[in-house]
């Protein structure tokens, strides 16, 4: 919790901000950025707003690259096609998809939420930590193809608003019918008087929620961070920092780069199968992920309850009833909705069955958790899909 | 909240009440509560432990980390607030009060002299961090 005092940590447009709002600042991923609000009544209460209300983050530390070509040579799908694991023509104009850049080994360059925003015109989402890195092995690795890679990160501030009333704070900003944009889709708005602003009905929290991209000069993203913040006080909106955008995401089984996924995991490890279109043809990683499921996994992902006295943390090894070190945690935390203690952990296929016992080794204790299901928690409401409407064009 | 006077306090941002002879309540001050955010687990020492000064005696876990409580002085464990394992949340509530840690014999009373006084310790404050 110490305030960060490390030099060359860069700062997102709205660090004053979040500085004049008390916040508890930490480095991330080489920002700096808010961990907890003591003002919103910190991270538990922030948590608890986005499962019952709504919370907004600034989340202008991820990175953005467009990835754009001329119509007729299509080759900016065949180059994200050949970057990325999911299957990126199913997408139609205005729709988005979680994907991932993997090595040829089959392992995680970085996850991705990738938007087509034009028929040859795409906007990659990816981590903050991993920006420099994954833009330079887009570039790379298209570099065959007939298409541009730009680096689009600085040009943004993104804000998330997510929550059971996200959209009705997204109603006030907008007189865009937003609500019927589905989820995953994404559109252009007038949004808090802000033309042609990218509004994507996208998240981190396992909950509704809009993410927008607005211009990332301060005084833009202070005036849109300001008319959030005012069209969502009514609801009982609070800022939001990074503590519980950890919590929330760890409920609903939603990977972190350097935990869940990373350059020594790979897919069928993480268990991100659903994501990868093996028969959509020709991708870096394919060959070594059919080799690999050829083989057999010697570790999977799965969700642990702790069910003795003891928190599991990142990194503490898990052990079978003898004492043996059979994996370790990737992330774990107390999770505020379900009020246990939770993790995800890798673990040997064998012992990965729902009910099985294993332990973790809570500095020094053996602590029993149970395998459960995941994620952890899931919404009551089903999200609007994608079937119920996108909106074409500009507004 | 500030600082109780009669309290001792350590760098390390531990109190000790002196409560008889020889024999004191060690807890964490409100500046370290207020660091730590929500406190959701309490780790106590066993009772008849003996500690040096500056050894761990006990472990306060937030959502995100754990911190040590580390002892004020040598000591011995006496009693341990069991409550805080069920409602550590007394931690951010009562730091001087309910949510003591731990009642120990002072097994040095010498070592008293270099614990900071109340408003050493509140001068010491605004440049320390957890």
């Amino acid at each position: 919790m110490a305030e960060s005092t490390a030099v060359n940590l860069r700062k997102t447009a709205l660090n004053g901000v979040h500085r004049a709002l008390g916040a508890k600042m930490v480095a991330f991923g080489g920002w700096e950025m808010p961990v907890e609000y003591p003002s919103s009544g910190g991270l538990v209460a922030e948590h608890k707003a986005v499962r019952t209300s709504v919370g907004v983050f600034d989340v202008s530390h991820m990175g953005d690259i467009r990835v754009y070509g001329k119509r007729a040579s299509q080759a900016a799908l065949a180059a994200l096609e050949h970057l990325t694991m999911n299957q990126v023509s199913r997408l139609a104009v205005g729709q988005a998809q979680y994907s991932a850049m993997l090595y040829p080994a089959g392992t995680f360059v970085d996850d991705v939420i990738v938007h087509r925003l034009k028929d040859q015109d795409f906007l990659l989402v990816i981590n903050a930590g991993t920006g420099e890195k994954d833009f330079h092995w887009a570039r790379d690795n298209a570099q065959d193809f007939d298409c541009e890679v730009i680096d689009l990160s600085d040009t943004y501030t993104q804000l998330a608003i997510q929550g059971p009333r996200a959209i009705d704070v997204i109603a006030k900003l907008t007189d865009s019918p937003l609500s019927r944009l589905g989820s995953y889709w994404c559109t252009y708005a007038t949004l808090a008087g802000l033309k042609d602003t990218l509004v994507a009905r996208t998240g981190y929290t396992g909950e509704d929620g809009f993410e927008i991209y607005v211009p990332s000069d301060p005084e833009t993203s202070e005036d849109v961070w300001e008319k959030v913040l005012s069209a969502g006080r009514e609801f009982g909106m609070v800022p939001c920092g990074l503590g519980a955008r950890n919590t929330l995401r760890l409920e609903a089984r939603l990977p972190l780069y350097g935990h869940e996924i990373s350059e020594s995991i790979n897919v069928w490890e993480a268990g991100l199968e659903r994501f990868c279109r093996m028969e959509k043809g020709e991708f870096i990683g394919r060959d070594a992920l059919r080799r690999a499921k050829e083989s057999g996994l010697s570790r999977t992902l799965a969700g642990l309850e702790i069910v003795e006295r003891g928190i599991a943390r990142d990194g503490y090894r898990i052990l079978d009833e003898a004492g043996n070190a059979i994996g370790a945690v990737s992330s774990g935390s107390p999770s505020p909705t379900l009020g246990k203690n939770i993790a995800l952990a890798f673990v040997p296929p064998e012992s990965a069955a729902i009910g099985s016992a294993v332990y973790v080794d809570v500095r020094g204790q053996k602590v029993k958790a149970c395998v459960v299901p995941t994620p952890f928690y899931k919404r009551l409401r089903p999200r609007p899909t994608p079937a119920d409407a996108h909106l074409g064009g500009r507004s | 909240m500030g600082y109780p006077g009669n309290y001792r306090y350590t760098r390390q941002h531990e109190w000790i009440e002196i409560n008889g002879t020889g024999v004191g309540s060690v807890g964490i001050t409100d500046f370290a509560q207020k660091q730590l955010g929500d406190v959701v687990f309490v780790g106590l020492p066993k009772v008849g432990t003996t500690f040096k000064g500056g050894e761990e005696l006990a472990t306060v876990e937030s959502t995100k980390a754990v911190f040590e409580v580390f002892a004020p002085l040598s000591c011995e464990v006496l009693d341990v607030n069991r409550s805080l394992e069920s409602a550590p949340e007394k931690v951010n509530a009562d730091p001087y009060g309910a949510a003591w840690f731990a009642k120990v014999r002072i097994l040095d009373p010498a070592e008293l002299e270099s614990l900071m006084d109340a408003s050493a310790y509140e001068a010491f404050c605004p440049e320390s961090k957890i």
